[in-house]
């Protein structure tokens, strides 16, 4: 692509202040026709109000936002579409109930009549373009999350939109999905619309960005132009734009893609034994089934796959959430039917990735939330009524020993960050005396620095002896952390292998479908 | 026992059938787009009371039975201003606000009733009822289904107007949207406020209505209470027919022929089986819940306040 | 937009001397807005609000016999509180509590006079309430049932349940439990004797121990136990329950029965109390009353007693103004409706207020 001279939208100078917060200060950007302008950030670095000032969510106190050029104040939502400038958020906006055809007439007065037959015919024009198959009739709660974004895109450029502004594309994207989108980028490209590329992590800016630039703190810090990018070998742009992210401070380019892995010795006891398990998650309907695996004291074991697998309900099923057949041994003892308090007890733990919706009640205080999976149970509890000294008393040494920062541990959950959730999320799963730990996806959604705090953590566990089963559909995060690593294609384990130089393409092979057995 | 199943008698019964539906339908109706587009109107009961005592007192000082029915849709309208004001613009709780409209109107309508009429007792004129040509003369059940004051008849033609502007218009599309995914709508450049306070308000004038022809037509007297919970029965309702505004009718044709024929048992003399026969239609909802409730689902952001930006 | 800032974003460190003013204002505030509005809307009708508000505070509180009415009319209204606290801190929404209610009074009012020929009343009275409580608990059940098999909203089957209660009841008593010695239809009478005994010196009945016992019970219970606390996880976060290991089908149905039991005691002692038998027409539609109650009290068991005492004053009160200063006693629909609807402002307000001071 050679860029062209003039941009199609620019920022200048914009300023936006909240209450406390400078969330934009003094950005400046341009964003040419027919490139990938990645646009770089920690959470809070000012990301979500540069995109809702440019979708006319809001306004910039200071500066002007130029569309060819001149300065306009875009006022609404549709005005913006009517600039040409469409949003793709990172939670989808579409009407689960409506079909995709009914979803993108949406926006007409009540009154008039809806012209279906076109639209339709609209739409598979534009989705032939974009290289996309999805039926325009087909309701939009029975598409994959990849479809949707697919539909969001094409919705957003429905008006002949000329800037599409992606926040997070790939956030809750498989690695097929993301590699959809990538191809789809690359037809809007071609066909001249500029693309802002908002991400946290850095391989995927370098990946599809054509042009990088960082945001820190509110401010535009820099960027890597693209004749720049292309010349500069990748390990030089990653270290670049890291310096850039974090200024010269801990983090390293290493740190951010997870660290390296390092092989262990560990000692020949079996902490957890699973034998031909198999079970269905009646929220989620996904099932796995005939999985055998175990996992030696202090060892880390990985599974990788595609989200949707049945990595979820085997977590589930492990943690005594959801029933399931076939055996589960934890320490030589047999654990038997499904019980989540019985289990926590024994030192079977698991780390939800939902911390907000199922591992966290957020209006309860940190102190119960610690003590959630115990409830009636000695010395919290005595004879069924609670004593609040004991609980408070649990509660602050772990809050001491993990460093959440809040007020207080009655602070109710609901109030705090991410990351601190994620602190006492762990500080709950990892108080007492724990055997084996099940994390399930345990950095997602997470900044940097609480990556790499989390990562930490996970490793001094299993260093201390803790048994791990770590599942992570960053296969970078499984390959770095992971002594064993398996790969769960629909619902089973397809293969087992030693993490080692080699275990990146044999993990990838088993994750496309080619078994040794097919191989051979 | 058998004499009373004569011609008068089921002429009498499937008129009173059709008088006690239509102020279901027509609250029931308004209640199902209150609940499509996202907001859940507790409230009705409340605002078809106080549309009940607007239309009679229009209708009583002379304005006749279509500016009794006026009123009563204009001041259920008002009512559920409270609603718009406080849920809709505010974000409160709408069970909350619902309860507090329903005691608050049912009382003052009780107390404006003590006030102006515990004296005298007024009673308006039976409403001049037309007889369809033709369609009454159809033995037996002619005349108690097609006799009936022509406000009867708009009531139920409002109900295929509802049906066919869901239809044809983005009106279905975007109530849909308000009640299931507001932030979708809001970014398609519909304004969400705007499209529930209409909801509302609309629900309120159609509960108005329907309690003004209860008053005027249906029995011609205001007696405090007089709605007697007709408000719930028509948001049970509006919840099961869900986005078929037909369906309203249908329930609501049920539900009246049940509570005509406790009156017209009762009349017969016939005491016991009419608690028997007042029960039947909810034990067929129960039923229905039974065999069919697991698809009935609300839509998702029911009960739910919106405000831009917030997740 | 918001973006997430590190830490917290509701800091309240230090809690100021005079913290509890804010809620005690937030609570008695919307009292006397309602008190204020409800008494215009008596003076635009014709009526001196002075004048009638004393009249109420006279008869229902300061006359000894008008206070005896007035604690004697507390007792169900304090039961079906502590059935709805239960139910409401759970998430769920038992507004099938009338019928409960109206099933324990009839089985109470079957069972009792039946018992107390064959038992001591210290036995016979237990008994059916135990009776009432099961009645009522079996009564919540079908809602419950759907609730946690079908995930079908209790609301519309518990009115539903409700509204069947007031006709089943009535045809029970009519075709099978009418006393034949009785013109009208009513279940046999608990002769005066056998009933909960009296406060020496007054009418009313150690009913109202059981009553304040058992919304301090229900209180503590959702408060201080384990299982309570079970319950209120499943309602602030259902997901998170399940997470717990605690079977969320299982505690549904547990709140709602819990809740039933309740409401079906509620009747039991009322009806071993003062009422002796159960007339087919009995409807008094309690729950109504009792839900904006249990509303403004927050859900918490000791603003429950005091608001259903000031509630009760109120009906004891405007029961007698009806007769004699010719106001409805509907009135204290009016009063409650304006209460709750500035409750609603209040709390309103008092989150702008927190959210403005962090």
């Amino acid at each position: 692509m050679t860029a062209a001279p003039s941009p199609v939208v620019s920022l200048r100078e914009v300023t936006k202040r909240f209450p406390g917060v400078i969330a934009n200060d003094r950005v400046s950007l341009d964003f040419f026709p027919g490139e990938v302008h990645a646009l770089l950030g920690e959470n809070g670095a000012g990301k979500s109000t540069l995109i809702s000032m440019l979708a006319g969510v809001q306004r910039p106190d200071e500066g002007e936002i130029a569309v060819d050029g001149a300065a306009v104040a875009i006022a609404s939502p549709r005005h913006a579409l009517s600039l040409g400038i469409g949003t793709v958020y990172q939670h989808r906006m579409l009407v689960p109930t409506l079909t995709v055809a009914e979803n993108l007439m949406l926006g007409a007065p009540w009154w008039r009549r809806p012209a279906l037959g076109g639209v339709r015919a609209r739409f598979r024009e534009a989705a032939a373009a974009f290289g996309v198959s999805v039926d325009p009739d087909a309701r939009v709660e029975n598409l994959s999350l990849g479809e949707q974004q697919q539909v969001e895109i094409i919705r957003a450029l429905w008006r002949g939109g000329r800037l599409l502004v992606l926040d997070e594309p790939t956030a809750m994207l498989s690695p097929k999905g993301v590699e959809e989108l990538g191809a789809m980028m690359g037809r809007m490209k071609a066909l001249g619309i500029g693309i802002v590329f908002i991400t946290h992590h850095l391989t995927e800016a370098l990946d599809f960005g054509d042009r990088v630039s960082v945001l820190r703190g509110g401010r535009s810090v820099g960027g890597i132009a693209p004749e720049t990018l292309t010349a500069l070998p990748r390990a030089d742009a990653m270290a670049e734009v890291v310096r850039l992210m974090f200024g010269t401070g801990l983090a390293s380019a290493e740190a951010a893609e997870g660290g390296a892995h390092v092989p262990r010795a560990l000692p020949n006891t079996k902490m957890l034994e699973v034998v031909g398990l198999s079970g269905r998650s009646p929220r989620s309907g996904s099932s796995f089934e005939d999985v055998s695996f175990h996992v030696r004291k202090g060892e880390i074991f990985g599974i990788a796959g595609v989200d949707g697998n049945g990595q979820t309900p085997l977590a589930e099923a492990l943690a005594g959430q959801i029933a399931a057949t076939g055996s589960v041994v934890l320490d030589g003892r047999e654990l038997g039917p499904a019980n989540v308090a019985l289990r926590y007890q024994l030192g079977l733990r698991y780390a939800t990735d939902d911390r907000n919706g199922e591992g966290m009640v957020g209006k309860l205080p940190i102190s119960t939330n610690m003590v959630l999976k115990e409830i009636g149970a000695a010395p919290f509890w005595r004879r069924g009524i609670e004593r609040r000294a004991a609980i408070d008393a649990h509660a602050s040494a772990l809050f001491a020993a993990h460093d959440v920062r809040a007020p207080g541990i009655h602070t109710p959950v609901g109030r705090l960050s991410g990351g601190n959730i994620q602190k006492v999320l762990l500080a709950r799963e990892l108080s007492g005396s724990p055997k084996v730990i099940v994390y399930s996806k345990p950095t997602h959604g997470l900044d940097l620095r609480n990556i790499e705090a989390t990562r930490r953590r996970i490793r001094e566990t299993a260093e201390a002896g803790v048994a791990t089963v770590l599942i992570s559909t960053d296969l970078g995060e499984v390959l770095a952390l992971s002594d064993r690593i398996g790969v769960m294609v629909r619902g089973r384990l397809v293969g087992i292998v030693e993490n080692g130089p080699e275990a990146r393409l044999e993990v990838g092979r088993l994750m496309a479908g080619i078994t040794e057995r097919e191989a051979a | 026992m058998p004499p009373i199943f004569n011609e008068p008698f089921l002429a009498a019964l499937l008129t009173g059938a059709i008088i006690s539906a239509l102020p279901l339908i027509l609250a029931g109706l308004g209640e199902q787009m209150s609940e499509r587009a996202g907001v859940m109107n507790i409230g009705l009961e409340g605002m078809m009371m106080a549309g009940a005592l607007a239309g009679f007192a229009a209708t009583l000082a002379g304005l006749g039975v279509w500016g009794g029915m006026l009123a009563g849709g204009l001041v259920g309208a008002a009512v559920s201003v409270i609603m718009v004001l406080f849920c809709v613009r505010q974000g409160m709780n709408q069970i909350i606000v619902g309860i507090a409209i329903t005691l608050g109107a049912t009382g003052v309508t009780s107390l404006m009733h003590n006030a102006w009429y515990s004296r005298t007792y007024p009673r308006l004129d039976a409403a001049e009822k037309i007889a369809l040509p033709g369609l009454s003369q159809i033995p037996v059940l002619g005349p108690g289904l097609f006799t009936h004051h022509p406000a009867t008849w708009a009531g139920l033609f409002v109900a295929l107007v509802f049906a066919f502007v869901y239809r044809q218009t983005f009106l279905g599309l975007n109530l849909a949207s308000a009640g299931e995914k507001p932030d979708a709508l809001d970014a398609a450049g519909i304004d969400v406020t705007r499209t529930r306070s209409v909801a509302v308000m609309v629900a309120g004038a159609m509960a108005g209505l329907g309690g003004a022809y209860m008053a005027v037509i249906g029995s011609g007297i205001f007696v405090p209470h007089m709605t007697g919970g007709a408000g719930y029965i028509a948001i049970v309702l509006a919840m099961l027919a869900r986005d078929r505004p037909l369906w309203v009718v249908g329930g609501a044709l049920l539900f009246g022929f049940c509570l005509s024929a406790t009156t017209a048992l009762q009349v017969g003399g016939i005491e016991v089986p009419t608690d028997f026969i007042q029960m039947l239609p909810f034990l067929a909802v129960m039923a229905v819940l039974v065999l069919f409730g697991r698809n009935a689902r609300l839509p998702r952001a029911l009960g739910q306040p919106y405000h831009r930006g917030q997740r | 937009m918001t973006e997430s800032t590190e830490f917290i974003t509701g800091a309240t460190p230090a809690a100021p001397r005079f913290g509890f003013l804010l809620p005690l204002g937030l609570a008695l505030l919307p009292v006397m807005a309602a008190l204020v509005a409800a008494g215009l809307v008596l003076l635009v009708l014709g009526s001196d609000p002075i004048e009638y508000y004393s009249y109420v505070v006279q008869r229902g509180l300061l006359r000894w016999r008008g206070l005896q009415a007035t604690v004697v009319n507390m007792v169900p209204l304090l039961i079906l509180g502590g059935a709805l606290i239960v139910s409401f801190r759970s998430g769920l929404w038992n507004l099938g509590i009338d019928g409960q209610y109206l099933l324990g009074t009839l089985t109470a009012g079957a069972t009792a006079p039946l018992l107390a020929g064959a038992f001591p009343s210290i036995v016979a009275l237990p008994l059916a309430m135990l009776a009432g409580a099961v009645a009522g608990a079996l009564w919540a059940l079908p809602p419950a049932l759907l609730r946690a098999r079908a995930g079908i909203n209790e609301v519309i089957s518990g009115l539903m349940m409700s509204l069947i209660a007031a006709s089943l009841t009535a045809a029970a008593i009519k075709l099978w439990l009418k006393d034949p010695a009785s013109l009208e239809p009513q279940t046999l009478t608990l002769p005066v004797e056998d009933r909960l005994p009296l406060l020496a010196g007054t009418d009313i009945n150690i009913g109202i121990f059981i009553a304040l016992g058992l919304v301090i019970a229900a209180h503590t219970l959702m408060m201080r136990s384990a299982t309570g606390l079970r319950f209120r996880i499943l309602g602030l976060n259902p997901a998170a329950a399940t997470h717990a290991g605690l079977g969320v089908p299982k505690l549904t149905l547990s709140v709602l029965c819990l809740s039933g039991a309740l409401g079906g005691l509620a009747g039991a002692v009322e009806l071993t109390g003062v009422l002796g038998k159960m007339q087919a027409s009995w409807h008094p539609g309690y729950g109504f009353a009792v839900v904006p109650l249990v509303f403004l009290a927050r859900m918490n068991g000791w603003a429950v007693i005091v608001f259903v005492f000031a509630f009760s004053v109120l009906q004891i009160g405007s029961a007698s103004a009806a007769t004699r200063l010719g106001v409805p006693q509907d009135f204290t629909l009016v009063l409650v409706g304006f209460l709750l609807l500035f409750l609603a402002l209040s709390e309103y307000a008092g989150e702008r207020l927190r959210a403005k001071k962090v």
